[in-house]
Parts: structure tokens; C-alpha cells; sequence
């Protein structure tokens, strides 16, 4: 065997304990799970195998229970707030399918590097791949429930036009937003164990807060202004309202440029601290 | 390129965050006693390595002794770039391997032949090489139907035939290797020998931790004897290894009397 050419670089492996030099190690750290990219979808790709290994229908497990969810719900909200099926099935198929990614990202990301502890100890590896991964992993995941969007819009024929485009810069500041939130909470519940319970309650609470299975405008008129102070709504927003053939109003993207900014000045703030004390939390 | 390690004043404290820390607190005691202390914001901190200091270029072969708890083990995983000091530097110049624990890393849920390719991919492969790996690794560890089930219902033979064939297939400039890695069966020791004696020679650096006295006359040319996680003596492998054999022998007179 031939050697390999990782790392054939000098390793400067503890720099001044200056914050120039701490940004440039979070810096290297982004670069290193870049040149890592295709260990890291390996890892993800794995992660789904794993979760499904020896079942007959693999990660279409997840399609089924998201069709019977997105059936149940719909049949009994749809009654509940007297609005017919073909308005409101497409709607909650696609509000619970992206909550479900990022429920189960913020979950992941909680759990991110302590469950990597064994890989952390044992091999130098960038952080930020962990967090890649988790990322990558759900996107997996989106991918096959994305199929049940499908069957509803094919079912009541919808089509969102053209203003479905605007889904795409949307779901583009998704990818950004999601990285950031899986290093972060990575980070906190490295260190503060009592952080995932807490996040999981208050996502459950966020749920219900945001407008997830209602439409946005029972919020009742004259009280829409409210609504992006949510971070969560108008995340959702600018990536369900185009694919509804609606497109979403400024402050709607105002609020999640702003959040996202928030979020991902936050984490680096974070990631260039704690970077190098990750490895002692886990 | 030569291969190069600069170690300056490292210092290196583990905080103790979790669990019940007075009861950690005993446990900890017990086996590095006096080295533990509180630090300014009153976490309970063991100090690991203290004070630091050495310098190895291509050639050397160090040798790291000591009793468990001296600091060996994490002196191997600053130099892997695993832990980071918050006082004094490290540098590694060279493609690095750090051979730490049998696992190294593994998943245990995933298969002996997924294990192989993510090693791979970590250390950058193409495909033909990482086809060329598997098969390598594959034909030593001699695994065959075994390689494509999950690793955790391998023996533990199996499993350190599959971490060594694994961590001695991929050949680097600066080797760090852990004592496990010299623990298997005799007749897997016979046939591992060579093949590591080989990969030790390729390598610019090597620095390895043990407690075989024997292993490290044969193979260190260097030695450096570890206590509570400081230097305490450098120097050649046979001045060091007589001193530590004196130093023990006394210790053990001391218990027996």
C-alpha cells in the first residue's frame, strides 16, 4: 500500500491563544471537512442504512409513517377548521414534512458530537464534519418523504408555477441555517447536558406556536405583523410559501435573512471558542 | 518532506464536567493521586501533562514509559492533534497515524468492509486504492464471510486482526502507536510482527507508549520515562530503562515491606 496524502501539511496543532489565530483554526477546520466531503456523505448514507438495516422497506419506513400521518391529521384538522381536503392536505403535507426535518435535525444536533465520542477520541477529525453530517443525514431523509408531497400535489393536481423558484434561495439559506444549528447545539449539549431536554420541550412548544398544521392567517387579522418575529415561521415560510404557488412577503424574508444572520454569526462566535475544547466535553 | 514534532511546555488539564463529581472525584484520586486540584472557576480538573518539552526529526524512535495514569496515553493524543493544550505548542510535520485503541474509531454496527472504506476515505483514497486497501486488509485479517457482517458480533481476536491490518495498511511519516497494539495471541503476533516491524521502519517518526521494556529496547532509540504526567527523565533507551527498572524494583520493596 502506497501511503496517503492526508495531512502532508506542517500541523500546527496549538497556536497563540489569540483570537486571530482561534479563527484561523475554525477556519482550517471548515477547509479540512471540505476536503473530507466524501467521508462525510459515506457517514450519513451509513447512518440510514444502519437505522434501516434488515427491514424490508429501508428508509421508506419513514414515507409510510409520514403518509399516515399527513392522512390522519389532515382528515381530523381539516374538520376541525372546516376547510376542505384540497385546500388543506397539500398544506400539511408539506408543513409536517419540513417540521420533521428540522425537528429532527435540532434533535441530532443535540446529540451530535456526544454520540460521536468514541470517533472524537480516537481520530483527529474537523468538527464541522460532524455537523455536515447530521445535516447530510436528514436531507436523506427529506429526500424520501418529499415523496408524499409528491402524492399529494399529484392527487388534488397542484402545481406552485413559477413562484415555486423562490423555494430554491429558500431552502439554499436552509442548508446554512441547518449547519449552524447542528454545530451549535452540538456544542451546548456537549458541555450542558440539561440543554436537550430543554430544546426538546421548547421545539414541542414551537410547534404548536407556529403555523405548522394551521394556516398562518387564523392567526386573525390585524395580528399577521406578529407572525416573523417567529424565527421559526418565517424560516418555514419562505420555503412552504413558494412551493404553495405563494410568494412570501419582505418581512417574511427580512426576518429569516436577520435570524439566519443571527444564528450563524452566533455559532462562529461559539465554534472559534469552544472548537478546541469539544474533544475534553464529549 | 521531513517529518518533524515539536513539543514546547505543554501543560494540559482535563476538566471533569459530568457525572457525580465527588464520586469521580474518589475514583480519579485513587489512581492519579495529587494531581488533582480545582481550578479558577472551581471545576474539578486532572492535570494531565505538565510542563512538556521535547523535540524529535525523521529517525528518532521514542519510547514512552511509565505507570498507568503517568500521562502516556494522552501525550499520544495531543501529538495526534485529538486533544489541544491551552498552554504551550505542538507541531507535527508529516502525514500522521495514531494507532490509539483496537476500535479506532470503528463503528461497531457497521460491517468489517464499510469500516475499511471509511478508514479510506478518511485518509483521502481514490476508489483503485480504497479497492486495493480492502483487499489487503481483507487477505490479512483474514476475516472472509466475515467482512461484510457487523463488527460488533466479531471475536475480540477478530476485531484486533481487523484494527491492525486496518491501522498498518496505510503507511505514514510520523507513527504513534499505543501499547494495545502488541497485545495479541502469539500466533497472530508471529505473523503481525513483520508486517508492523516493516511499517515502523517506513516511518520517519515513532513514538510509542509501553510497558514491554523488551519492546521498546528493540525498536526505541530514545527514551522518555513519564510520572504524573511529567518528564521525568529523557535520554537514551537503555540509561532510562535501567533507571526505571531500579526505580520499580525499589517501589516494590517499599510495598512489600
Amino acid at each position: 500500500m502506497r501511503t496517503a496524502a492526508r495531512g502532508a501539511a506542517t500541523l500546527e496543532l496549538t497556536p497563540e491563544p489569540t483570537l486571530a489565530a482561534r479563527q484561523r483554526m475554525a477556519l482550517r477546520d471548515l477547509r479540512e471537512a471540505w476536503a473530507l466531503r466524501r467521508l462525510c456523505a459515506t457517514l450519513a448514507w451509513l447512518d440510514i442504512k444502519l437505522r434501516y438495516r434488515g427491514s424490508m422497506l429501508g428508509p421508506f419506513w419513514l414515507t409510510l409513517s409520514t403518509a399516515v400521518m399527513v392522512a390522519a391529521m389532515g382528515g381530523i384538522y381539516a374538520a376541525l377548521f372546516h376547510m376542505n381536503l384540497r385546500q388543506y392536505l397539500p398544506f400539511l403535507a408539506l408543513s409536517l414534512v419540513l417540521w420533521g426535518y428540522l425537528s429532527s435535525l435540532v434533535n441530532d444536533g443535540s446529540a451530535g458530537f456526544t454520540a460521536a465520542e468514541g470517533m472524537i477520541r480516537s481520530v483527529r477529525m474537523p468538527f464541522s464534519l460532524y455537523g455536515a453530517r447530521i445535516v447530510l443525514r436528514n436531507l436523506i431523509v427529506l429526500a424520501h418523504n418529499l415523496v408524499v408531497i409528491v402524492a399529494v400535489f399529484a392527487i388534488y393536481a397542484i402545481w406552485p408555477g413559477t413562484a415555486g423558484l423562490l423555494a430554491v434561495p429558500g431552502f439554499a439559506l436552509w442548508l446554512v441555517d441547518s449547519l449552524a444549528l447542528a454545530m451549535m447545539l452540538g456544542a451546548l449539549c456537549a458541555r450542558f447536558r440539561d440543554i436537550p431536554p430543554i430544546v426538546g420541550n421548547v421545539l414541542q412548544m414551537m410547534f404548536f406556536v407556529t403555523p405548522v398544521i394551521w394556516r398562518p392567517e387564523m392567526v386573525g387579522a390585524g395580528r399577521e405583523w406578529l407572525l416573523p418575529f417567529n424565527p421559526f415561521y418565517s424560516t418555514l415560510e419562505i420555503v412552504r410559501a413558494p412551493l404553495l404557488g405563494e410568494v412570501p412577503d419582505l418581512a417574511t424574508y427580512a426576518s429569516a435573512l436577520f435570524y439566519a444572520l443571527l444564528l450563524v454569526a452566533l455559532t462562529w462566535m461559539l465554534f472559534v471558542r469552544v472548537r478546541g475544547r469539544i474533544a475534553f466535553w464529549v | 518532506m521531513a517529518a518533524e514534532i515539536d513539543v514546547r511546555g505543554v501543560s494540559l488539564d482535563f476538566p471533569l464536567y459530568h457525572g457525580n463529581a465527588r464520586s469521580l472525584k474518589r475514583t480519579v484520586f485513587s489512581t492519579v493521586s495529587g494531581r488533582m486540584g480545582n481550578d479558577q472557576k472551581h471545576r474539578v480538573v486532572v492535570q494531565a501533562l505538565r510542563d512538556v518539552t521535547f523535540h524529535l526529526s525523521s529517525g528518532d524512535r521514542l519510547g514512552l514509559i511509565g505507570t498507568n495514569g503517568a500521562g502516556k496515553t494522552t501525550l499520544l493524543r495531543t501529538l495526534a492533534g485529538i486533544y489541544e493544550p491551552l498552554v504551550g505548542k505542538v507541531r507535527v510535520r508529516g502525514t500522521l497515524n495514531a494507532l490509539l485503541d483496537p476500535q479506532l474509531g470503528m463503528n461497531p454496527e457497521l460491517t468489517g468492509r464499510e469500516n475499511i472504506a471509511l478508514r479510506g476515505l478518511y485518509n483521502g483514497l481514490d476508489r483503485p486504492a480504497l479497492r486495493r486497501l480492502e483487499e489487503d486488509v481483507a487477505e490479512f485479517a483474514e476475516l472472509d464471510a466475515f467482512l461484510d457482517l457487523p463488527v460488533r458480533i466479531y471475536s475480540s481476536g477478530m476485531v484486533v486482526r481487523l484494527g491492525f491490518a486496518l491501522a498498518t495498511a496505510i503507511r505514514p511519516q510520523v507513527l504513534l502507536m499505543d501499547e494495545w497494539f502488541l497485545a495479541g495471541d502469539a500466533a497472530f503476533m508471529e505473523k503481525a510482527r513483520g508486517r508492523l516491524e516493516d511499517m515502523v521502519r517506513g516511518a520517519d517518526i515513532l513514538v510509542l507508549s509501553s510497558h514491554l521494556t523488551n519492546v521498546v529496547l528493540d525498536w526505541c532509540s530514545r527514551v522518555i520515562w513519564m510520572d504524573q504526567g511529567r518528564i521525568r527523565e529523557d535520554g537514551s533507551t537503555r540509561e532510562v530503562l535501567d533507571r526505571y527498572a531500579a526505580h520499580a524494583a525499589s517501589a516494590g520493596t517499599l510495598a512489600a515491606a
